[in-house]
């Protein structure tokens, strides 16, 4: 059996009705391959893995890997993330969310959860749009750019998840794309070791919604753009218009399970 | 234990300015009657902004058997100490009722038949600390009802209050019940003279 | 029993929201999730201060009140017991979750101190007027559990009957108080753990490879696999098959509504609370709830006092309707009264049931003043 097999053995639901809702050339598949090869190369047991995903194309990634899953309401992935961190700290939470999740109707979690350092690894998938509700504006869609709902381009400017991240507090911020598959697994493995709240952004294309939407005739166009139009942040200057890459925050601020740990050790009663 | 007295139904309203502590003041009360007593109890007050600054009330019904209405509708007590609560609340009172006042802050009460004992300037002189005031009153209507064990009331005073300030809270509490004693009469006259007024008042409503 | 030696309980003398959380203590709440709303705020500063101090205690407090739905939620399906607690414009961002948590049958206990409304409305002040929207606020068909209380023990009593239906049942219950009862401050034992009656979910009985999480277990309740233990379900808010897993199949979509209707309606005659106060006799009854029912008890025995036969039932369960106990009273009575503080929104449910065999009438006040024993004794006689 080849290694890629046998993760699909081990991690993908074979009771599970496939084949999956993702669209040709989506990036989604990748950043879930990414996603499975880093718990397999931490070694983290399944059973203490907990995937909370929110609503929309990525929250349909939940359902396919042989782990504790949650698919939640539209933007609260992360309220369900925090709850279940709490209650069980010795879970590792990973909690996938799209860019209309984590920064439009939950962006109020989002930040809150960097605010309060919950032990919770964040993924935000980026593909610019809305794809399950048909290519509609997102607050992720660039100036200008078409949608459903921008027909005549979008006239608002969009959120950069790491600038929010970091502002936020956010403990570990890091972004990848699917185009960049080894650096995403070396970050994803990082995000998630990374005590209290990280986040991960993957920026990946939606070819049904966006590109067609946006002048990306072929599916390997959008991969290109990804390729051109990002760079490691390390070489990164300012007044450089392609978008930085890499880790963008890395702090080391105990996450909020272990200070209510703490907490709750100072108030018993002494002997 | 003692066989407690027997009450039908007995609504008291504390009534005053915000800051005067008079929520802290019925939730005292209340408990010692309710747990330290054994009587049925419900406590209610008012809230939100009307209890900062503005005018503050909080009541106490007490009655041997179960208490269906929470709140209150006919006062027997109505403690004022403040011209603006008296003139709002004495309306509730009913007949027979005990009209009890700051008689320093209420200086036109709209009858002639009430009580009063200069609260405040007695915290202020007396106890050196006008956050008393509350204390001084619970002593006074603890004299006030006859129902009401002033060791009792003392020891629920003890368990409701932050030791810090208990000891002087005590003071004020003795001081209270020393002063209603020497200026207000025994209790049982207070009561008697009310129900004898509040006749009066019946038979000249009757002439009308 | 007799002579087993009488143990001294602990009592207070406590507010109606004090009740609620020691009622939630009781039950083995270990996870609280709010946020601040007058007036039921009460409740969330004691669990602040206690849930820490107890073994595996949570207290968080939450950026928003959708937030702390999903992180009771969340809390509730590690196998933890959750409650949230909150007053009218709270609840109505909490809706959606609420139907989340009916459709993953997650146990849950949200407790609505109801304030005047709509919108801001009058936050200090008692009004009754979230009934209706406690039985359909969320979007869907669904049946939900729906208790209320009318004094400060009672507070106490159906906190814990709502903990233990949301477990026996799986599902959301909302306990529905008013400010009147969340802060009048009366007495309250604390009963020993061996005299209440605390239940808990079923966990499975078969291993996970065996072990189907949607498939009923007891009379149309499934079974449920804390996260964390080894059975990793899937837990989604669409229309799920017996695996858990999405379906729009209409046999198994069929399959999975009519069960979540009937694990509530298998249990109908334990889940429908309701008081009896002198109705063997009585020609004419009110029927009320909260704060209400006591004045109109009050009103009662002042009827009985002039010689009028009126009886009183209160209701403890709101939904499912109680409606073997009101038909009973329609058939038997000529006239029936239903106090209360909005514009009729349990008397719909009152006429609903009558069918025509008695006189319904109504008696609503909304101007944030709780309805008194004399406005209920002028209208029955």
């Amino acid at each position: 059996m080849s290694d890629v097999t046998k993760l699909i053995h081990e991690y993908l639901r074979h009771n599970k009705k496939f084949p999956h809702v993702f669209c040709a050339g989506c990036g989604h598949g990748i950043v879930l391959g990414s996603l499975v090869r880093s718990v397999h190369a931490l070694q983290l047991p399944k059973d203490n893995v907990v995937i909370v995903a929110g609503i929309g194309c990525s929250g349909r990634m939940a359902v396919y890997v042989d782990f504790n899953t949650v698919h939640t309401a539209h933007g609260r992935a992360l309220t369900f993330a925090t709850g279940i961190k709490m209650a069980n700290p010795e879970l590792n939470v990973i909690c996938v969310m799209g860019d209309g999740d984590a920064l439009s109707i939950g962006g109020n979690h989002l930040i809150h959860a960097a605010r309060r350092n919950i032990g919770v690894t964040a993924l935000v998938l980026n593909n610019q749009i809305y794809g399950m509700t048909g290519g509609q504006c997102s607050p992720a869609t660039p100036q200008g750019d078409m949608s459903m709902t921008s027909p005549y381009g979008s006239l608002e400017q969009p959120f950069d998840t790491v600038d929010l991240a970091k502002a936020a507090g956010a403990n570990y911020v890091a972004r990848s794309t699917s185009f960049h598959a080894n650096q995403l697994d070396k970050l994803m493995q990082e995000a998630i070791l990374h005590p209290g709240f990280s986040v991960l952004e993957a920026l990946t294309p939606c070819p049904t919604q966006y590109g067609r939407k946006n002048k990306f005739r072929h599916v390997v166009d959008m991969y290109n753009w990804l390729k051109k139009n990002t760079v490691k942040v390390e070489k990164w200057k300012e007044g450089d218009s392609r978008i930085p890459t890499g880790v963008f925050q890395n702090l080391d601020r105990p996450g909020l399970e272990e200070r209510y740990a703490e907490l709750r050790q100072s108030l018993q009663p002494q002997e | 234990m003692k066989e407690l007295q027997k009450i039908e139904r007995f609504e008291i309203r504390l009534s005053g300015t915000g800051g005067q502590g008079l929520i802290t003041l019925g939730r005292v009360l209340g408990h010692s009657l309710a747990l330290g007593h054994g009587y049925n109890v419900t406590q209610t007050q008012s809230y939100g902004p009307e209890a900062r600054g503005g005018s503050s009330r909080a009541d106490v019904v007490i009655s041997s058997s179960a208490i269906s209405f929470p709140k209150t509708e006919n006062l027997d007590l109505l403690v004022a100490l403040s011209q603006p609560a008296c003139n709002a609340y004495y309306r509730f009172l009913k007949r027979g009722g005990v009209l009890l006042v700051d008689s320093e802050l209420v200086q036109h009460a709209p009858t002639n038949q009430f009580v009063g004992l200069p609260f405040t300037k007695l915290a202020k002189d007396k106890i050196g600390n006008e956050l008393t005031l509350n204390t001084i009153v619970l002593g006074a209507v603890t004299h006030l009802l006859a129902f009401a064990e002033p060791r009792i009331v003392r020891k629920s005073l003890e368990e409701t209050l932050p030791p810090k300030i208990l000891a002087l809270n005590i003071k004020a509490f003795n001081l209270g019940l020393r002063e209603a004693k020497r200026h207000l009469g025994e209790a049982p006259e207070i009561w008697q003279t009310a129900a004898e007024n509040g006749a009066e008042e019946d038979m000249e409503g009757f002439e009308d | 029993m007799a002579h087993r030696r009488r143990r001294k309980r602990k009592e207070l003398f406590a507010q109606g929201n004090e009740a609620v959380a020691q009622g939630a203590l009781l039950a083995g709440c270990s996870f609280y999730a709010g946020y601040p709303i007058t007036p039921s705020t009460e409740i969330m500063e004691i669990m602040a201060q206690r849930l820490p101090r107890i073994e595996d205690g949570v207290f968080l407090q939450m950026e928003d009140e959708i937030a702390s739905m999903g992180a009771a939620i969340g809390a509730s399906l590690t196998g933890r017991k959750a409650m949230t607690a909150t007053s009218g414009p709270g609840f109505s961002l909490k809706q959606e979750l609420i139907g989340y948590a009916c459709m993953v049958e997650a146990p849950l206990v949200i407790v609505n101190v109801m304030r005047g409304g709509p919108s801001t409305g009058l936050p200090t002040s008692p009004a009754q007027g979230d009934v209706q929207m406690a039985r359909w606020g969320t979007h869907g068909d669904h049946p939900i559990i729906v208790l209320s209380a009318s004094t400060v023990p009672e507070c106490l009593e159906m906190t814990v009957v709502a903990f233990n239906m949301a477990e026996k049942y799986r599902t959301p219950v909302i306990l529905l108080i008013d400010e009147v009862t969340a802060h009048t401050r009366e007495k309250i034992t604390i009963p020993h753990e061996d005299e209440l009656e605390v239940l808990s979910r079923m966990q499975p009985a078969v291993p996970p490879e065996w072990f189907k999480p949607y498939a009923e277990a007891a009379r149309g309740v499934p079974a449920m696999a804390p996260i964390g233990q080894g059975y990793r379900c899937h837990v989604t808010g669409l229309t799920h098959d017996q695996m858990g897993y999405p379906t729009s199949r209409p046999d198994e979509v069929n399959e999975f509504m009519t069960r979540l209707f009937r694990k509530i309606d298998n249990y109908y005659h334990d889940v429908v609370l309701v008081d009896e106060y002198c109705l063997e006799d009585a020609q004419y009854a009110v029927v009320a709830y909260g704060c209400v029912a006591r004045s109109a008890r009050h009103a009662v025995d002042q009827a009985r006092e002039r010689g009028h036969k009126v009886g009183l039932l209160t209701l403890r369960t709101l939904f499912p309707f109680a409606r073997p106990a009101v038909e009973r009273l329609c058939m038997q009575c000529e006239h029936v009264l239903v106090p209360e503080m909005n514009m009729g929104q349990i008397s719909r449910e009152v006429k609903r049931v009558n069918n025509g065999r008695s006189r319904i009438r109504t008696l609503n006040r909304v101007d944030g003043q709780i309805i008194t024993p004399s406005e209920i004794l002028k209208a029955i006689l």
